[in-house]
């Protein structure tokens, strides 16, 4: 990003080589809903994705989540003992509702990866075997396959050729069209050096001719990895997910104690369990819901990433995001809309507003930077001033903006307009022995104190040579990007603005954003040190970043966010790369990584709070014969002991198919401080796992009850 | 005044003493285990045992200083009864058989206190006073040692050290444990206990016939039974017994000393961890499950129905009249539910329920408020995998003052609540399984379940009280639950140290308004639900057909 700002700076223009980012449009407050959640769930992907689900069975696979784990070898048991004594229907239903809890628990997972292999399929398309033209030492070419290339090549592309591996730019310049790996359909500029020199296998040049420099294996590009990614094939478990597997076999233990214990408990109050309601009580305690759930909600959360175009290598990044406690934010084309516009013209003494407003315009107009636009625009905005166009003029010279000069303008006869940087408006006025008005310095220095840039408009006619006014370039705040910061604070996350600006400068477009801190004419050495500043006290720190001199900080910090259009330099030393390459996206990653914890604790509170009823509906139908006592605590009044166990056992199995489509889209997600969360997520997953079954397990019961001959 | 009343105003009694303790022996605690100083006594015992008390110990150290400490314990112990017959001051008992003397001596090395002997009958004053009455001291600062390295562990950063083992073991003795357990001893013998070293007493009864007396050194040993929650009575009756425990005044102040270490524990935990709210957090936790139980057993006991207990104002059988079913009902909850073990009623002959929350009590793990140290650190284990949850719940990687809660600190938390369930489990279903075990029972159908269940609760949770009933000098019994016993107190001090060594080492994290507030009421409400959720899941099935089975008829 570094790079980039020091040439916008200096030059006073952005000849945007790349399609801008996002940042062109104001990002605005979009409603919370659009933000993190969305992903429709389709009915008909269960039924797409049953034989995969059948597929998933084999005990090798199951065996990775310890739970379903028990509930298969549950089923294989249930099923044995229902052969053994064929006449029993409730041994059969048992055993059938068991198998169909696996069923659902691998439909579950299978559904999440289903949603991915279509966007994989996509990918290996672009990735049809390709052929490279290698440059050899002689400066001949050979046409070898993609595949045969090794890193250090240097492979030639022209117009039409579908580059055949990743790698950096290192002659030319060429439009490439990316659409492939980021659906976006306009293309994008690539040249050697800077930080635009990246491309990426798989993607098409459109024009021109340009030699790049091969920098990965065949096998491990971008786009192999990103289909590994997208298919989940890559997906190892982040630490909080193996926590929560620990935790979870845990409990399995406990409850597989508990239920292997009580055949000689039961034996001696004198009522015989038999094997297959011993298998429906632990299967109904061992927390199968999120042991169903656990792994689909891993590969929907990488997913939500995927459907907003970042591609996580790991998740452990994704995870990480969720913890996050200082965001390291760009300034321009993150906070600011990145390019600076025309807020006000300011005349000098003895010149009115109108007539800077005019000269400015009509200086403007062979300018077409951002900037020059924008003055345009204000002119029209604010004085009325219709837009004229370069041919209205008859006679007219125009001089167009350059990076050399800096300065734009028109020739109409002997009347001279310019307008510019200031030091070349300056440096015009005296050559040409004109007079600079006192008050420009003091109008410029004003406005650059206040985080503005000033530009000097000058003219020259017959009373000579002089300073008309400034104009007041100023980087506009993005709309809604102060209510985001004050979101972010209530999450406890705090927001640092870098910027290559001069502190005055930061310090005001800072306090207009609405940022905790700053840090000014920054460095990548500043950047580093901020960074590990940060994370010596125990923070995690996020940050975007494009430049190949930020490639050490997107290293360094824990949730580094790379710009597609980065180089790949940085794209290797982040852990996440923003396909739309805009930064603004790095609050939603966060937001996705706290609602992938979320779902997990919120799945896994539900799932315990059901037991409590469980227990209800079962030790009475198990005991109440022996102990009639026991027969109170059958508050839910259930028809009879096969039916209650059958009850909870189909509450058990259902549940996990009514919560997929939370599990893949999330629990709802919006920002707040912690204890609000807690109370909120405890009242609907706690209190409602705790109440829910009761109803679920009744409902279940008076059905089942109305089947003749059984209940 | 009508029992309920009498009941109710010795538990606001109760809570009104405890609260004037909480903060200055708190405090004093947190002084002691951070001071760098060494009074001259504790110079002499460093000399003595050959230890240097200003070394820092990794948690495998401070490890191998708790086992072999208690192993050496086991052993003495066990030598001691064995030789009994020989020694002097035996008042003529005989050497204790080796099951029973292992039993014995696991016992009281685990602060547990199982008691499967008589006391007046079986052991003399050498082994109560050189054996079980200096266990009783140790085991209990062996305790407190454990859960000071595991606040350590929170409060220190980037450090695999906890302190020093034997420091914290004989500062917890000489400075905590005797000075307190000396003047409640005095307090105790001014009120009527006896402490004296005559031997037995032959008396006539006012019926005729005779019965024994024995003297001894009781009301010191009460003192630390209670301080250190112990539990073992010098006498089989243990506090029902008039020498230890003669009015309702020692009744109460019995009791306060059960609670004070325990609940104090948890402002010097707070103190120690830079955070007072956070002890408060876990004081409260504590607290409410303590008065919950409370106010269900004076229910379940009051509220009995049958003319002849209505007429008694109460279930009185196996209650002492001088306490009450008040008396009893809060020295019933209070013992169970910190490990100590001491009666002065019958558990057995609680009413169904009654027994159920007594044992239900033993089963959330003694740690509300536990024995001391271990209900310290039992409540920062089920704090932590209540963190997770609600961690994970905030949408953060969970954390906990400051330290993150990640897979290998689940997995150390994880084992600890897996011991003692499988412990208890898996020794009652043999027992009720094999041939001959089940021949102990007195009784038959659920009560008869009920007292091998509580047994092994015990046992296991190292609380040491009986239900009555059960013949538990055999050998079966003394073998397993003195393995209950062992396992049940040392795997879940690995887990712990093992944890404490994983916190100390880690960066702490700072708090943000995206951090579990662990110090809020919501936090404490979520944990409580935790437990009780837990515990209450796990052994559901075996309550089911114990207590409730009986209870609910």
């Amino acid at each position: 990003m570094t790079t980039r700002r020091e040439i916008h700076e200096d030059s006073m223009s952005t000849a945007t080589p790349t399609r801008a980012p996002h940042s062109g449009v104001p990002t605005g407050h979009a409603p919370a809903e659009d933000r993190v959640g969305a992903g429709l769930f389709d009915p008909g992907q269960l039924l797409r994705s049953l034989p995969d689900a059948f597929r998933k069975l084999d005990p090798r696979v199951m065996v990775k989540s310890p739970v379903m784990f028990v509930v298969l070898v549950g089923s294989v048991l249930t099923t044995v003992f229902s052969c053994q004594d064929p006449g029993d229907w409730f041994g059969w239903a048992i055993s059938a509702w068991l198998w169909l809890t696996v069923i659902f628990a691998n439909l579950a997972e299978a559904v999440a990866e289903g949603r991915g292999k279509a966007q994989a399929d996509t990918l290996r398309k672009a990735k049809t075997d390709t052929v490279a033209r290698r440059l050899l030492g002689d400066g001949s070419e050979e046409r070898i396959p993609g595949t045969g290339l090794t890193i250090g090549d240097l492979v030639v592309c022209e117009a039409g050729d579908v580059i055949p591996g990743d790698g950096d730019v290192v002659e030319g310049v060429a439009s490439v069209d990316e659409s492939a790996i980021t659906g976006e359909s306009a293309p994008v500029i690539r040249e050697s050096g800077g930080d635009r020199s990246a491309v990426t296998g798989g993607t098409k040049v459109l024009s021109d001719r340009i030699v790049i420099r091969i920098t990965t294996k065949p096998g491990e590009t971008f786009i192999d990895r990103m289909i590994n990614l997208v298919e989940g094939a890559a997906r190892q478990k982040t630490p909080n997910e193996i926590a929560l597997n620990i935790l979870l076999a845990s409990l399995t233990i406990v409850f597989l104690l508990a239920c292997a214990t009580l055949p000689p408990f039961a034996d001696y109050a004198g009522t015989h369990l038999t094997m297959v309601v011993l298998v429906a009580l632990l299967v109904c305690l061992i927390p199968t819901t999120i042991g169903a759930l656990l792994s689909a909600i891993g590969i929907a959360g990488m997913d939500r990433l995927v459907q907003r175009n970042v591609l996580a290598m790991s998740g452990r990044a994704v995870e990480a995001a969720g913890d996050v406690s200082t965001l390291l934010l760009d300034k321009t084309g993150t906070i600011t809309l990145g390019n600076r516009q025309a807020a006000e013209f300011v005349p000098v003494r003895g010149t009115t507003e109108a007539e800077v407003a005019d000269a400015a315009q009509l200086s403007s107009l062979a300018d077409e930077t951002p900037e020059g636009r924008s003055v345009v625009v204000l002119a029209k905005e604010k004085y009325g001033l219709r837009e004229r166009h370069q041919g209205e003029l008859v006679g007219a010279e125009w001089i167009e903006f350059t990076a050399q000069t800096r300065m734009s303008g028109v020739d109409v006869g002997a009347r001279k307009i310019r307008k510019g940087a200031a030091g070349s408006v300056l440096a015009w006025v005296r050559e040409r022995g004109g007079t600079v008005a006192e008050d420009a310095d003091r109008i410029a220095h004003r406005i650059s104190a206040a985080g503005g840039t000033p530009l000097l408009v000058a003219v020259q006619d017959d009373e000579g040579a002089r300073v008309l006014g400034v104009v007041h370039l100023k980087d506009v705040v993005k709309e809604g990007m102060r209510e985001r910061f004050d979101e972010l604070r209530r999450m406890g996350i705090k927001t640092v603005m870098i910027t290559g600006d001069n502190p005055l400068t930061a310090k005001a477009i800072a306090e207009e954003a609405g940022v905790d801190d700053f840090l000014a004419e920054a460095t990548p050495e500043d950047k580093m040190a901020l960074i590990k500043r940060e994370q010596a006290g125990g923070k995690l720190v996020a940050m975007t970043g494009d430049g190949t001199n930020d490639a050490p900080a997107l290293a360094q910090a824990d949730v580094g966010v790379a710009m597609n259009t980065g180089t790949s330099a940085a794209k290797e030393a982040g852990n996440m790369v923003d396909l739309d390459s805009n930064p603004t996206k790095l609050i939603e990653i966060v937001e996705i990584g706290k609602q992938l914890l979320i779902t997990r604790g919120a799945l896994t509170t539900f799932s315990i709070a059901n037991d409590v009823a469980k227990y209800f509906a079962i030790i009475p139908a198990l005991f109440a014969a022996v102990y009639p006592g026991l027969d109170k605590l059958n508050i839910m009044q259930l028809s009879s002991p096969d039916s209650a166990i059958l009850s909870a056992v189909i509450f058990n199995a259902l549940i996990i198919i009514a919560l997929v489509p939370l599990a893949l889209r999330g629990v709802r997600y919006r920002p707040m401080s912690a204890d609000r969360m807690l109370r909120r997520n405890l009242g609907i997953y706690g209190l409602g796992g705790l109440i829910a079954p009761f109803i679920g397990i009744k409902i279940i019961d008076v059905l089942i009850s109305l089947i003749p001959g059984i209940g | 005044m009508s029992p309920v009343l009498a009941g109710v105003l010795q538990l606001l009694a109760l809570i009104g003493a405890l609260a004037l303790a909480y903060v200055p022996l708190g405090n004093y605690m947190a002084r002691v285990y951070s001071s760098e100083k060494h009074v001259r006594v504790e110079k002499w015992i460093y000399k003595g045992i050959g230890a240097n008390p200003d070394t820092e110990m990794r948690w495998t150290a401070y490890l191998r200083g708790v086992l072999a400490f208690s192993a050496a314990g086991v052993l003495f112990l066990y030598l001691l009864q064995r030789l009994q017959g020989g020694l002097p001051g035996s008042l003529g008992f005989s050497s204790i058989e080796p099951a029973q003397a292992f039993d014995t001596a696991a016992s009281f090395v685990t602060n547990t206190n199982w008691q499967s002997y008589s006391g007046e009958q079986a052991m003399g004053h050498v082994v109560q006073t050189a054996g079980l009455a200096v266990q009783n001291f140790v085991s209990a600062a062996v305790g407190i040692a454990v859960a000071v390295a595991l606040v350590r562990g929170f409060a220190r950063s980037r450090t695999g050290e906890l302190g020093n083992f034997w420091a914290d073991l004989v500062r917890g003795t000489v400075r905590v444990l005797v000075p307190v357990a000396a003047v409640a001893a005095v307090v105790l013998v001014a009120c009527g206990a006896i402490q004296n070293f005559s031997g037995i007493h032959e008396v006539g009864q006012f019926m005729g016939g005779s019965q024994q007396w024995n003297g001894g050194a009781v009301a010191s040993q009460e003192a630390i039974k209670e301080l250190g929650t112990n539990g073992g009575g010098y006498f089989n009756a243990n506090s029902a017994h008039p020498f230890e425990n003669p009015t309702p005044f020692t009744n109460l102040f019995e009791i306060f000393l059960i609670l004070v270490i325990p609940l104090a524990l948890t402002r010097t935990f707070g103190v120690m961890v830079g955070s007072v709210k956070q002890g408060y957090a876990i004081l409260a936790t504590m607290v409410t499950i303590w008065v919950g139980f409370v106010a269900l057993m004076m229910w379940t006991e009051f509220a009995h129905h049958g003319p002849a207990l209505q007429a008694a104002g109460g279930a009185m059988e196996g209650k002492e009249t001088r306490f009450g079913v008040g008396g009893s009902a809060l020295f019933g909850v209070s013992t169970t539910l910190t490990s100590t073990g001491a009666v002065d009623s019958f558990h057995s002959s609680f009413t169904g329920l009654g027994g159920g929350i007594t044992m239900l009590g033993m089963m959330l793990g003694e740690i509300a408020p536990g024995g001391v140290g271990s209900g310290l650190y039992g409540m920062l284990i089920m704090a932590i995998i209540a963190v997770f949850i609600a961690g994970l719940m905030v949408g953060r990687t969970p954390e906990y003052l400051g330290k993150k809660i990640g897979p290998r600190e689940i997995k150390l938390a994880a084992c600890y609540i897996l011991v003692t369930p499988a412990l208890v489990l898996i020794f009652t279903a043999a027992s009720m399984a094999l041939p001959t075990p089940p021949d102990s029972m007195l009784n038959s159908g659920a009560h008869g379940f009920s007292e091998v269940l509580y047994a092994f609760t015990s046992a296991s949770n190292n609380n040491g009280s009986a239900f009555a009933g059960l013949n538990a000098n055999t050998d079966w019994y003394n073998t397993t639950t003195g393995l209950a016993m062992l396992l049940g107190r040392f795997m879940p001090m690995v887990f712990v140290l093992a944890l404490a060594g994983s916190l100390a080492g880690q960066r702490p994290v700072p708090a943000t308004a995206g951090t579990l507030r662990t110090e809020k009421p919501l936090f404490t409400g979520l944990l409580v639900g935790a437990i009780l959720i837990i515990t209450g899941l796990t052994y559901f099935p075996a309550l089911a057909l114990g207590p409730l089975a009986e209870g609910l008829a």
